[in-house]
């Protein structure tokens, strides 16, 4: 590595070599939170003007917010947090960045390096606590390995698999000079991700998909991760073979929503037709997905029919909870490119007949309409929450700015997304595998810094956007006009629905109580409050949400005892879901009893 | 699943990794993190300039299981190159272990015969007590400890499994 230096100056501290080595990065903005360890960034950050300095409230505010700069950009989110409580208040945004694919560089403060493992005042094994909550991490030793270290996490949080990459910086090392060198063009010596399929899987992979009489695209994060251009291709590709389209929750707007092909989204709160497909299609193909649990349903009971091809840059996605007969590791631009044109040129026809009559087989099922609901209309009915995401979804496409959707965890992150139709790519960000309640509200904040000018509104749940709620301060400082839009159910609502259904109707501590008054609650920070308690307040609502540029809370009064359907029960197989509430157990049990101990084990 | 995805193999696997500080409590938490077995672990640089070292291990699980090892270490970022030698052809497994037997009589004289006889070497010896170093393939070891168990078999160390594949072939 070190031939590849291409111009080494010294700098008058290691903080000023960050500065510089972030702003060789293209970064513009950082979301972090001052102390003593840091201090000397700090003093960096404050002597300069191009890098702006986000200050959130909390340090895993920091690291959702930089998600959500990430997730709707393609650029590395970057968090810059103290050691030892700001290190340890950040873990659970890194872990959550780890789960969803996220990159991020996240540095750290730490006790000078003379002091590390003496149990000094803030002192925290940040490296030791955060191995298996990063991609990769880095205790920098030596003045000489900054520079260096700095490009490198650059590289290993965005390339490959994405995630987030911490580096833990001694306040000596930040302090004293310190020797800067540009980027190097070189590779990493040992990390060598592998973007290019291979050729000979990609024609077998085609030779199977031509030959498919019930086929079915299941697409994932990782067309998301790849960039916009593996969307626009995952669309002529879904095109070129007149397939139908399914999307993971991660996946949602890289095949456009609206379009007649697509199903909407999979698995445990997906599509009825979408799963009955996966469940029968007797070629399947994953794109950039990885066979979640909360996707497959009962593993030995997942799509048995069907041969599958895989398609994922981390070759530990492969085989590692479904066999697959076609494992493609790849870049997901560079295999739908690959796939594209291996399928012109395989002059085999494909047979039209048997696909057309899969298509009626799934307007069989599409005419279930299994994200049915009914809203009364009558003056004083209370609103039922999939009525009020369709509203509001309906308003936002009357504006001429770009929506930008973030959630929160819960019943509310599943109504929004089956009922918010999203068409583009990087307009969805969520909290999936982690499933953090407390995200929606710093990724909103972190969108709307990347996209001033963009409407950008956090689908919320009255429980989780307590657990961030301190952010209205940002939201405030730097005019960011984020609307929050809270289904107040007064329940944990996800929890209740599972204590309705598995747990005999005993709503263990999961109701809401002694909740603070949102809408003073708004104007105590600055904000504007605003509250719809029966359906004639709805539409007035959201039009006066979408109308003032300020921060909004909306709090929206709904059905207490709605559930998420349809619902693949933990345990069952996609073809025994539960549709609606006529199908729901009689206590303890689905369909009669139905779940297993097996199934109530799972999460 | 298939009887092949049931049924448990052992599987040595050598890692070449960037010689940094982390770089094994990475490996040991990955596969305490996802529940694997270690059965054997060695370490040690391998290099000249000692940039590099290689990791030895043994360790069970379906097939299905030890392919998700094998990715799973090489989605590390300071790893090189990992390399079944289960799979890679024929390979040779040794590992040493010093033995502490004590005991006077016939006992000692039995175990003095049985060293011989699996080769090993007496390093260390007093009026009433053995050491023997003993190299071999685990399962060597193991019935030597065996023998040696009513003997006065009273302190094993043991190194762990290093390998490497037969013929010109190399891990890089
Ligand atoms: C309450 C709750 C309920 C949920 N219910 C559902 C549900 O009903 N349905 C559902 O789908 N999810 C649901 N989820 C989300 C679920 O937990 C998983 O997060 C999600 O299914 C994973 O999506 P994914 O398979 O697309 O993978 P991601 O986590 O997005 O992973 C992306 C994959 O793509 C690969 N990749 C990355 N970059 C590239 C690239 N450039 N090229 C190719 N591959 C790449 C990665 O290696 C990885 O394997 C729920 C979550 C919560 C919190
Ligand atoms: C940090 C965290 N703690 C606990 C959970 C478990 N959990 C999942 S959903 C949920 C309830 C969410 O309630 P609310 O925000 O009101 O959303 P609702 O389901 O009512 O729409 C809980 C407690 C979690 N996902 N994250
Ligand atoms: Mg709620």
């Amino acid at each position: 590595m070190d031939g590849s230096i291409k111009t080494t100056e010294i700098m008058k501290s290691g903080a000023e070599a960050v500065l510089r080595a972030l702003k060789d990065q293209g970064v513009d903005v950082i979301f972090g939170y001052p102390g003593g360890a840091v201090l000397p960034i700090y003093d960096a950050i404050f002597q300069q003007n191009a890098i702006r300095h986000i200050l959130v409230r909390h340090e895993q505010a920091a690291v959702h917010a930089a998600e959500g700069y990430a997730r709707s950009t393609g650029k590395v989110g970057v968090v810059l947090v103290t050691s030892g409580p700001g290190a340890t208040n950040a873990v659970t945004g890194l872990v959550d960045a780890l789960m969803d694919s996220i990159p991020i560089v996240c540095l750290t403060g730490q006790v000078p390096t003379h002091l590390i493992g003496n149990d000094a005042f803030q002192e925290a094994d940040t490296t030791g606590i955060t191995r298996q909550a990063t991609k990769h991490n880095y205790l920098v030793k030596r003045s000489e390995d900054l520079s260096r270290v700095m490009h490198e996490a650059f590289h290993v949080a965005k390339t490959g698999r994405p995630g987030p990459v911490l580096i833990d910086l001694p306040k000596d090392i930040l302090i004293n000079p310190a020797p800067y060198a540009e980027p190097s063009s070189q590779p990493h010596r040992s990390y060598k991700p592998r973007t290019t399929p291979d050729a000979r899987k990609v024609a077998e992979a085609v030779a199977l998909m031509k030959r498919a009489e019930r086929p079915i695209v299941y697409s994932g994060g990782g067309v998301i991760n790849a960039g916009p251009e593996a969307a626009k291709l995952l669309i002529e590709f879904v095109r070129l073979t007149g397939f139908p389209c399914t999307s993971t929750l991660m996946g949602l707007g890289a095949y456009p929503a609206s379009d007649p092909q697509f199903l909407g989204m999979l698995g445990m709160h997906g599509t009825y037709e979408a799963n009955m497909v996966m469940h029968g299609c007797d070629v399947m193909l994953n794109m950039g997905a990885r066979f979640d649990d909360r996707v497959t349903g009962r593993l030995n009971a997942f799509s048995q029919g069907s041969k599958k091809i895989h398609v994922d840059i981390d070759p530990s996605s492969l085989n590692k909870s479904v066999m697959v007969d076609v494992g493609i590791v790849g870049d997901a631009t560079e295999t739908l490119r690959a796939l594209i044109a291996a399928w012109k040129a395989d002059t085999h026809p494909q047979d039209r007949e048997a696909l057309a009559k899969w298509w009626q087989q799934i307007d069989v099922w599409r005419s279930k309409n299994s994200l049915r609901f009914t809203q009364p209309h009558d003056p004083g009915s209370i609103i039922k929450p999939q009525y009020a995401i369709e509203r509001l979804y309906k308003a936002t496409r009357g504006q001429a700015k770009e929506t930008y959707v973030t959630t929160e965890v819960g019943q509310h992150q599943m109504w929004a997304a089956q009922h918010f139709k999203f068409d583009k790519p990087n307009r969805w960000m969520t909290s999936g595998g982690l499933g953090t309640m407390g995200y929606g509200l710093p990724a909103a904040m972190g969108v709307q810094v990347a996209h001033p000018d963009a409407l950008v509104i956090d689908i919320a749940g009255e429980a989780s956007i307590l657990m961030n709620i301190q952010e209205m301060g940002t939201l405030a400082q730097y005019r960011l006009p984020v609307k929050i839009f809270i289904l107040n159910n007064q329940y944990m609502g996800m929890v209740r629905q599972w204590q309705e259904l598995l747990h005999g109707n005993r709503y263990s501590e999961s109701y809401s109580e002694a909740l603070p008054d949102f809408v003073k609650l708004a104007e105590s920070f600055h904000a504007v409050g605003l509250r719809a308690e029966k359906v004639e307040d709805l539409d007035r609502v959201i039009a006066e949400m979408l109308a003032v540029d300020r921060p909004v809370i909306a709090d929206i009064c709904v059905d207490q005892k709605e559930n998420v359907f349809p619902m693949i029960p933990s345990g069952a197989a996609h073809n025994e879901m539960l549709l609606g509430p006529e199908h729901k157990a009689n206590s303890g049990g689905y369909n009669g009893g139905s779940v297993t101990d097996e199934g109530l084990v799972l999460v | 699943m298939t009887e092949q995805n049931i049924a448990l193999r052992s599987a040595t696997i050598s890692v070449l990794v960037e010689n940094e500080s982390g770089v094994l409590a990475r490996v040991i938490g990955l596969f305490s993190g996802r529940g694997y077995n270690i059965d054997s672990l060695t370490v040690a640089p391998v290099e000249r300039d000692r940039s590099k070292s290689r990791i030895t291990i043994v360790t069970s699980g379906t097939e299905m299981v030890i392919e998700q090892i094998k990715a799973q270490l090489g989605r590390l970022v300071p790893v090189y190159r990992v390399q079944d030698l289960s799979k890679e052809g024929p390979h040779l497994a040794r590992e040493l272990a010093l033995i502490k037997v004590v005991g006077t009589g016939e006992a000692r004289q039995e175990a003095l015969r049985l060293a011989d006889a699996f080769r090993a070497r007496v390093i260390d010896a007093s009026t009433e007590s053995f050491i023997f170093e003993l190299t071999g393939a685990t399962d060597k070891l193991d019935a030597f400890l065996d023998l040696m168990r009513p003997l006065g078999l009273a302190e094993v160390s043991r190194t762990g499994v290093a390998a490497i594949v037969r013929g010109k072939a190399t891990i890089e």
